[in-house]
């Protein structure tokens, strides 16, 4: 087990360099001078312009530049912005907004998902079972913005149930956007836990434990939802990390100060130094919880051995 | 080319259990193949399957809608009467009128050819592109497998939205070609994964070390014995991803770094849909509601697709 973590880790190295690589040579590769930018239509002498340049080291040659990045990083300076705001402030602010709205959204993920899989699997062929299976896939197929809109113009605009944007008031902020967030994730979780269930209750630990005279409540709470639950819960660690990524949208729709929306409107204005930093961070989040869902399969599942 | 040498046989055979299906002796079939059998009775199967069939007509109404939008409309999406202004849906104009006063009949119509083309350019390219490489990695390994196992994992590293923000930002004019291009680059990793896996289980059959024996080369063991039989999941996945890209695409146009006007696209309408939701929101309805059953056409049809090709939950 340990030699396998060990090794996963090495291989994330490789993997770490190359893609901060991509994304760095694609960030600067955007056209445009955003350094004479700053200056908009006031005449700038050359030698402030190079100055300048020389400060965020824009007049080397890429890789070099990548690298003095990167050494920069792992002494924990990330940069600056181009307002003189250093990167690492930035998502010291941001981050807890974003990790809050996943935190969010998985909650509901997970029960409302769990819950729903549950039933399903109990009645299976039944009125409940198809309508939860056609209404979670509606809810994938709609687009995350689309469906955003459409809660915060139903629940937020004309019923008033819930803020219509931003997170002045607290956790209530949170629970329209989570929702949103969690919604195209839910058919996935219910699916996974409906083929499961219904799997382990045709098993013969299931026949065992019901012939010993336990309730059905028991026989499914303590037997086969157990067992059901290790795919789930390992799906949910992988739904966890999109959900970083799918804040970039839903951030933007209810006006969340999160990373996902720092890092698109730095993309917007060319601040590369914090897209560079903002999108370092999440590939490393990526990475890592990809990781943890392989180990936390190998400990769910005894009978899993990466030795 | 590997593409049609390997479909032939499915589909040949898929037409002939059609034929044999109101024969009366199902008892005197002789299974012509594994291969044959799997794909026959899929395509049986799926033909009986409400789900499938209505999935299958919204996605062919939409592609044929992508390919001649005159046929559903006569009006043009590009002619334009400010004094029709963001009108609410009438019996003249179904869908009402956007902020330059078009007609959004007419354009939520003509939107379809760029999430339809987008869809199945890059969906069609990571499935070729993953076959092909997925074969080679798995039927070779050694050094050539190492390195596309790790350039694969480099690029699973960055979310597609995440990927596709950073790169399209830096690209100057983004038409249909460049977004195709980026979600194709950033997502041909999971059909190569599948492919190479699928390569890996059935290298080691005995009908493979058979052909082997009686002298076949790799290329025709790859492409007569291992492609019709691995290539399922594959297919599976590029049905989904069609929707998928679709998705990404309207998301990416959304948020300002994928198409750009004058394109006509429901991604774009989308976008500009979002300042006047509460003024006008037939704007974000229709094309929404466009979107939303093209991507649910594919993501059923892959799912139904799944299940038939799949013998264990016959």
């Amino acid at each position: 087990m340990w030699r396998y973590i060990a090794r996963r880790i090495l291989l994330m190295i490789p993997v770490f360099f190359g893609a901060t690589f991509l994304v760095y040579a694609a960030v600067f590769a955007i056209p445009g001078d955003p350094v004479r930018a700053l200056f908009g239509e006031r005449p700038v002498p050359e030698s402030v312009l190079f100055e300048i340049r020389e400060q965020y080291n824009l007049n080397d040659p890429l890789l070099i530049q990548y690298v003095k990045y990167l050494g920069n990083v792992f002494q924990g300076d990330l940069g600056i912005d181009f307002r003189g705001r250093p990167v690492s402030d930035i998502i010291a602010s941001s981050f807890p907004v974003t990790l809050r709205l996943a935190l969010t959204a998985f909650v509901f993920m997970a029960v409302i998902g769990v819950l729903a899989g549950v039933l399903s699997a109990l009645y299976k062929g039944s009125v409940v079972d198809n309508l939860v299976r056609v209404s979670t896939i509606l809810l994938v197929a709609v687009p995350i913005f689309v469906l955003g809109y459409t809660a915060q113009l139903v629940f937020g605009v004309e019923l008033g149930w819930f803020p219509v944007a931003g997170n002045r008031e607290g956790w209530v902020s949170y629970v329209l956007p989570g929702l949103v967030l969690a919604a195209g994730e839910l058919a996935y979780v219910s699916r996974l836990t409906r083929t499961s269930l219904v799997e382990n209750l045709r098993a013969d630990y299931v026949r065992t434990a019901t012939a010993k005279g336990l309730s059905r409540g028991r026989v499914v709470g303590r037997h086969a939802l157990r067992n059901s639950l290790i795919p789930v819960v390992t799906y949910l660690g992988i739904a966890a990390g999109t959900f970083m990524i799918g804040a970039i949208v839903t951030e933007g729709i209810f006006n969340l100060p999160g990373i996902g929306r720092a890092v698109f409107q730095a993309v917007l204005s060319q601040d590369n130094a914090v897209v560079v930093g903002i999108v370092t961070l999440l590939v490393i989040i990526f990475m890592l919880i990809n990781l943890l869902v392989d180990i936390l399969y190998a400990v769910l599942d005894p009978r899993i051995r990466y030795d | 080319m590997t593409d049609t040498t390997d479909t032939a046989p499915g589909a040949e055979s898929g037409a002939a259990d059609l034929r044999r299906v109101p024969g009366p002796t199902p008892a005197a079939l002789p299974a012509p193949g594994r291969q044959a059998s799997l794909w026959g009775d899929a395509v049986r199967e799926l033909v009986r399957s409400p789900l499938f069939v209505a999935a299958a007509v919204v996605a062919l109404v939409v592609i044929v809608m992508a390919i001649v939008p005159s046929l559903f409309t006569s009006a043009d999406p590009r002619s334009c009467s400010l004094s029709n202004s963001l009108e609410r849906p009438s019996a003249d104009a179904w869908f009402g009128y956007d902020l330059q006063g078009c007609d959004y009949y007419a354009r939520t119509i003509y939107g379809a050819r760029a999430s339809i083309a987008i869809g199945f350019l890059a969906s069609a390219t990571a499935a070729v592109i993953g076959i092909v490489l997925g074969s080679l990695a798995g039927y070779y390994g050694g050094w050539l497998d190492a390195l596309l196992a790790r350039l694969a994992d480099v690029v699973f590293a960055i979310p597609i939205i995440l990927g596709g923000i950073v790169i399209l930002a830096a690209l100057g004019s983004r038409g249909v070609w460049q977004v195709a291009l980026v979600l194709f680059v950033l997502a041909w990793p999971t059909s190569m994964r599948l492919m190479r896996s699928q390569v890996l289980s059935i290298k080691q059959q005995d009908y493979v070390q058979a052909a082997r024996a009686l002298g076949a080369g790799d290329v025709r063991i790859i492409v007569r014995h291992i492609l019709p039989n691995g290539i399922a999941p594959v297919i599976v996945y590029a049905t989904i991803f069609v929707g998928v890209v679709i998705g990404a695409e309207a998301t990416l146009s959304f948020l300002g770094v994928g198409l750009q006007l004058p394109a006509i696209s429901w991604g774009l309408m989308l976008s500009v849909a979002q300042n006047r939701i509460l003024q006008a929101p037939h704007l974000l309805l229709f094309p929404g509601l466009f979107l939303s059953l093209t991507v649910l056409a594919f993501l059923v049809m892959g799912d139904q697709l799944r299940d038939a090709l799949d013998p264990k939950l016959r």
